[in-house]
């Protein structure tokens, strides 16, 4: 008997706090998986962000620091400069990545800063009762949205795997999905490329991953994952748009 | 023939389903018999001689509920 | 040892640099720019990492995660820079993370002006971040005074894993003076190992956190800090004091303003007015027991600073309301003169104020 799949290494014995269904779980599976398959666990820093994730410095079976909201890409700047032969990452959502922490992100990418980041993209605040992101698509409600996100009021939602694939120092930017198997399979082959990115010292690496938000959304965890194929993928089209291995 | 063998930590499942909807063979159900210690009905498997050890359901499941044996 | 002539922000460097410090996070801002622009310069001469931030919260925030990475660090900055790192100094302190943190106090509020003041005492006394917390300050009053504590700094963060503010004004930082850099004392510091290096697979994970959710874990962790912060009362208190036992009038003062009631001291003197002075130069722990040492003939105290008076909380918890407490002091840049404060002490003195 061979074993085709178990409980990665690169987690702990804490069980997770998310929700039934979300797709936090996932990520975190595919970060964790990564890391001992490349053989650096035991070299790697994390730095969780504010957010439904606040406590995957608990899950991640390596060293961690929690950092302040949005400020994860300046703490893991910090950590990187200090051990620049370690592999670091930040773990962050759309509040303290594509809200309060766009600067650090977009100064992180610009100065080429050696780490990964995975950016959990649910186009929802969850952690504190799902409130509008910058992430959230028009005509979605949200309790801070009630009557639907309104392009007029406040925009529309903000492509930031995109905009940050318009910076130089960015030398893998990916976006993914979690909502099938086989695009689970593809996720953790873009997050895989975007540690590698950092082990072979190219740039700054990020992963943005379309998730579900089923407690926020409102729906089931299955129709939850529907809800993000047929809603999601058509405003945040999956796919690369910066890889340092095909000099793109 | 079972190809596979699938494991499931009943206290760790949540009943989120998920692994139910991604089973090719659609074998995986919630034990609605069954009550873990966090309250849900956990998945289990309901014709194991059917499992093609594809592992869809293990890397689906965001609590790594689920072991995938092939045998 | 020879002296050497230098601008007190170059010399804040500098003794950063002697003090083992490795890694600088800092944003331009008057009047503290040249501390960033002397790092840029030497710190890489010395083995060190250099990195301009995009703001001071970034800044703030890079000096978080290199010092839970278990480096020495330090970031510099003028008043509104410093409001800026507030979130960032709480986070520290709650995770107990050793950093230097030096502030070129400048006219305020908001955006104030580029010249010296020193109304950020109560945001580095009592603390301008939420929660419970406290940071040594230092306030030095000379360029050599830089030299000495910020080298001093670094040990005392070390040792009690906490951040430390240097309080200096913006006149100091501008200055120049002839200092020298002593060797350090040799401290006893235990090994870091609550730094994020990597398990290497020979330990268990560390975690770097201020967060506990559990309010009873939340609590057990503030009376540490609370014990902590105690022990810093007891054995880190500094002061200059001269003069208590007789005086008429008592100064209190720190930094650059110390040295301009220092003169009018002087000419207050030559005038027959007996005059002490009390110089914190802790403002955090605050020198509260010298105040004992003042004499019967005190008919009150002064306090000058270059604010609305913020030091005069920690002045009346000190004199516990034996003596009445006078302000002379200039806001938004201005630097008040010996004359102006000889004026209150001869009022003070001959009971008229």
């Amino acid at each position: 008997m061979t074993i085709v799949y178990e409980k990665s290494k690169g987690l702990t014995d804490v069980p997770f706090h998310y929700c039934p269904g979300c797709t936090h779980g996932v990520i975190h599976k595919l970060v964790a998986e990564v890391l001992v398959e490349l053989g650096v666990l035991d070299d790697t820093i994390g730095v969780a962000p504010v957010g439904c994730s606040v406590l995957a410095y608990k899950y991640f079976n390596c060293d961690m620091q929690e950092a302040a909201h949005g400020r994860a890409p300046a703490v893991a700047t910090g950590i990187k400069r200090v051990h620049p032969d370690k592999i670091v990452f930040s773990y962050q959502g759309d509040g303290d990545l594509a809200s309060i922490g766009t600067a650090e992100v977009v100064h992180a990418a610009h100065r080429g800063e050696k780490i990964t980041t995975i950016f959990v993209n649910n186009a929802i605040y969850g952690m504190t009762g799902g409130q509008m992101a910058p992430t959230t698509l028009v005509g979605q409600k949200t309790t801070t949205s009630p009557f639907g996100r309104d392009e007029a009021h406040c925009g529309k939602p903000i492509r930031m795997a995109e905009l940050l694939a318009t910076i130089d120092g960015a030398k893998f930017v990916e976006r993914v999905s979690v909502d099938t198997p086989a695009n689970i399979r593809k996720a953790k082959k873009a997050i895989k490329k975007a540690f590698e990115c950092q082990i072979k010292g190219e740039g700054f690496a990020i992963v943005e991953v379309l998730s579900s938000c089923p407690t926020n959304w409102g729906f089931s965890p299955v129709k939850a994952l529907q809800w993000l194929r047929d809603n999601m993928i058509p405003y945040y089209p999956l796919g690369n748009f910066r890889n340092f291995e095909e000099g793109k | 023939m079972a190809k596979g063998k699938v494991t499931f930590n009943d206290d760790a499942c949540k009943g989120c389903e998920l692994c139910v909807t991604v089973c090719p063979v659609k074998i995986i159900e919630l034990n609605k018999d069954k009550i873990n210690s966090k309250g849900y009905s956990p998945a289990h498997v309901i014709e194991q001689e059917k499992c093609i050890a594809c592992g869809n359901c293990a890397i689906t499941c965001p609590d790594s509920v689920i072991t995938v044996e092939k045998l | 040892m020879s002296k050497i002539l230098m601008k007190g922000n170059e010399a804040v460097g500098a003794a950063a640099i002697k003090a083992g410090c490795k890694y600088f996070f800092g944003y331009p801002i008057t009047p503290s720019s040249e501390i960033p622009e002397y790092m840029s310069r030497k710190l890489p001469e010395a083995g060190g990492v250099f990195l301009q931030a995009e703001s001071e919260i970034a800044a703030i925030n890079m000096v978080y995660g290199a010092g839970g990475a278990g480096a020495r660090c330090m970031t510099a900055s003028s008043s509104p820079g410093i409001s800026l790192k507030q979130e960032g100094i709480t986070y520290i302190a709650g995770a107990e993370i050793p950093c230097v943190i030096v502030n070129m106090m400048r006219g305020g509020p908001g955006l104030g002006s580029i010249q010296p003041g020193q109304a950020d005492y109560y945001q580095s006394t009592r603390g301008g971040g939420n929660g419970d917390y406290r940071t040594l300050c230092y306030a030095p009053a000379s360029i050599q005074e830089i030299v000495d504590y910020v080298m001093l700094a670094f040990d005392k963060a070390d040792y009690y894993r906490n951040p430390v503010l240097i309080c200096a004004d913006g006149m100091i930082g501008q200055m120049m003076e002839a200092v020298e850099f002593k060797e350090p004392e040799p401290i006893d510091l235990p090994p870091k190992d609550w730094a994020t290096t990597g398990t290497g697979g020979k330990r268990k994970p560390v975690i770097v956190n201020s967060l506990f959710l559990e309010a009873e874990e939340c609590q057990v962790h503030n009376r540490n800090l609370e014990n902590k912060y105690k022990l810093m009362e007891e054995n880190e208190v500094r002061y200059e004091a001269f003069g208590l036992e007789d005086a008429e009038v008592v100064c209190v003062a720190y930094g650059t303003t110390s040295r301009i009631v220092k003169t009018a001291i002087k000419m207050a003197e030559a005038k027959g007015i007996k005059v002490g002075m009390i110089r914190p130069i802790t403002l955090w722990p605050y020198p509260y027991d010298v105040y004992n040492q003042i004499g019967p003939n005190a008919k009150g105290i002064l306090g000058i600073e270059m604010s609305q008076g913020q030091l005069l909380d920690d002045i009346k918890i000190g004199i516990a309301g034996r003596l009445p407490v006078y302000f002379n002091g200039t806001q938004g840049g201005m630097v008040p003169t010996p004359a102006s404060i000889l004026a209150d002490i001869e009022k003070i003195a001959g009971g008229t104020k």
